[in-house]
């Protein structure tokens, strides 16, 4: 038997815009919409896409939207049911960050992305699996078990030798509830692809904002330098939408900036005439398959076919980033998860000796590639080792970035694929942890740069799931950025559904 | 870079995470071949290069140094695993 993704009332096969312009207009209500959404969210629980349902608060924040609406104060997302991927903090509903440790955390506090968007009048459907601390590219690593790819490989119903696929990560689960209709909208965090890896693997668009566009506050913190929120969605409008309500500047984040946010849904409007896009030659990297090759070519006539004039640009320290990467965010990470101490919140494996208390705590606290991540952090920072591994990795950085600044003299967006592969299977590339940040290998030069990226679905692989285009742009660029993916969007015209609901 | 079980044990007190003696030879092994993956950064001629300190160039805000919040201890204490009278409780620190 096929699911029927579309729901029984075919409230959850609208896109973000059309259920808001469907409130507007009053052909139902916020409260008939999220009821469709939760119905969907519990007969796709076989994705385990969700950590924390929060059915009655999604009604309880439909209604109030309702309201609002009848005296006349929508909001830009008015009615509009979301999911939150389980690393925002949301006050009195549980938020674990995919980790034991944090396994019974009850935030007292909201965070700056999520209060803004409730202020805008979306309503929240529930917290979103994840890789544990945001660390993974498979959401395999998450206390919650696996969250599950609504889309399979061609012929194989069950996927790979009967294993269903992954969706990416570590914004997975916001992924997969975009991908299943379970949600209109996501939200995620990217610290080196988070979400547009996941994106890519599950036919979403997915956009990482430029570093400080969105307030980190209340976020879970991995990466302090590289975090960043963003929006998942089928629809580049819909991100565009999302964006405009997350975005802003906030006094409790020193490093969010104080601009100005622009009409992102208004910056689509324009045509790609004339639009300057480079084409990196160092992204073309060894072993990767025909058809992402083939892909980017696509990807290359469609946006010459709307005007663009394409050109090579040469990124030519691309092949440090991962490296970099894996330095500059473990080192992070063991300074940001010292926090996790058994005392102010979180598990506590108890012990007549303190130092033994922390370390059982941790131990038993802290997944595998969490354990890994500190581990190397805090060697990468200790005595005499600083320089060498740290100061280089940051100094790389730079070079990265000026790579970037150089490119963006003479292009305005850079077109890249999102990931080296479709999605694989549940269990593979367990065993070698490299092998997985491999997955990262286009996305982390744009998050070591602080650079606008969004990974938008542009066909199927060969094996049947879905494959994306990236496209990275000037600081603080999202404009640009989202009306290169909406010309895109529309030349690849991807329409196509996932199969199952787990 | 090679790491050996000995420093395994010796990052795993600095992190405060207790990895049993088992494995600790897995561990030094995953370790080793990331850091010598991460060592080809090598490679690059960083000679003159300043470290990567922000993404744009921004002045980091001040404000002005006054009390902006607080009052909240009986939140502040609302997760902690165990507590008394207002306070965390650990493990006796001092005999």
């Amino acid at each position: 038997m096929t699911p029927d993704l579309t729901g029984l009332t075919g409230l959850t096969g609208l896109t973000l815009a059309e259920a808001r312009a469907g409130l507007e207009k009053g052909a139902f209500s916020s409260r008939e919409l999220t009821a469709a959404h939760i119905e969907a969210m519990a007969a796709g629980r076989g994705l385990n896409a969700f950590i924390t349902e929060t059915p009655e608060r999604a009604l309880e924040m439909a209604d109030a939207s309702d309201a609002r609406r009848r005296a006349g104060e929508a909001g830009p997302m008015e009615g509009v049911p979301i999911a939150v991927k389980d690393l925002f903090c949301t006050e009195g509903v549980r938020t674990t960050a995919g980790s034991r440790i944090l396994e019974s955390f009850v935030p007292p506090y909201e965070s700056t992305v999520t209060a803004n968007l409730w202020r805008a009048g979306a309503v929240m459907l529930g917290k979103t699996n994840m890789d544990e601390f945001a660390m993974g590219s498979s959401n395999m690593f998450s206390f919650a078990g696996p969250a599950i790819n609504p889309w399979r490989r061609q012929g194989d119903r069950t996927g790979a030798d009967g294993r269903p696929l992954v969706p990416g990560g570590s914004s997975g689960g916001s992924a997969a509830a975009v991908a299943a209709r379970l949600a209109p909208g996501a939200i995620g965090t990217d610290t080196g692809g988070s979400i547009r890896q996941p994106a890519s693997f599950c036919g979403v668009v997915g956009l990482k904002p430029t570093y400080g566009r969105c307030s980190r506050w209340g976020i879970v913190a991995f990466a302090s330098s590289l975090d960043q929120a963003g929006p998942l969605a089928r629809t580049v409008r819909d991100c565009a939408i999302m964006l405009g309500a997350m975005a802003g500047h906030d006094a409790k984040d020193s490093t969010s900036v104080d601009r100005p946010v622009p009409d992102y849904e208004a910056a689509l409007a324009g045509d790609i005439k004339g639009l300057r896009v480079g084409i990196p030659s160092e992204y073309r990297v060894d072993g990767m398959p025909d058809e992402i090759e083939r892909l980017w070519r696509r990807g290359v006539a469609w946006l010459e076919e709307r005007g663009a004039e394409v050109g090579d640009v040469s990124l030519p320290h691309t092949k440090y980033a991962l490296p970099a990467y894996y330095i500059i965010a473990p080192a992070e990470a063991s300074s940001n998860l010292a926090r996790y101490d058994g005392v102010r919140y979180g598990l506590r494996v108890p012990s007549d000796d303190l130092t033994e208390m922390y370390e059982k705590t941790r131990s038993a606290g802290f997944g595998a590639e969490v354990k890994r991540r500190v581990l190397i952090g805090a060697y990468v920072l200790s005595a005499g080792y600083y320089d060498a591994y740290y100061l280089k990795a940051q100094k790389v950085r730079s070079l990265i970035a000026g790579d970037f600044r150089q490119a963006f003299e003479t292009v305005d967006v850079v077109l890249t694929p999102t990931t080296p592969s479709p999605a694989f299977a549940v269990g593979e590339k367990t065993d070698d942890p490299i092998a997985m940040y491999l997955n990262d290998v286009f996305t982390g030069p744009a998050s070591l740069a602080g650079l606008p990226a969004i990974s938008v679905p542009a066909g199927l692989s060969e094996e049947g799931p879905p494959l994306g285009l990236q496209l990275i742009g000037r600081p603080f660029d999202e404009e640009t950025v989202l009306r290169a993916a909406r010309a895109l969007e529309q030349a690849a015209a991807f329409d196509a559904m996932p199969q199952g609901l787990g | 870079m090679s790491i050996d079980n000995a420093t395994v044990a010796a990052i795993a007190r600095l992190a405060r995470i207790h990895v049993p003696e088992d494995d600790r030879a897995n561990l030094a092994r995953e370790l080793s071949n990331i850091l010598t993956w991460v060592e080809r950064l090598g490679e690059v001629d960083t000679e003159g290069v300043a470290p990567m300190t922000s993404v744009v160039e921004v002045a980091l805000p001040r404000r002005a140094d006054a009390v902006t919040d607080g009052g909240a201890a009986d939140d502040i204490l609302a997760n902690a695993p165990q507590r008394d009278d207002g306070f965390f409780v650990v493990p006796k620190v001092v005999e």
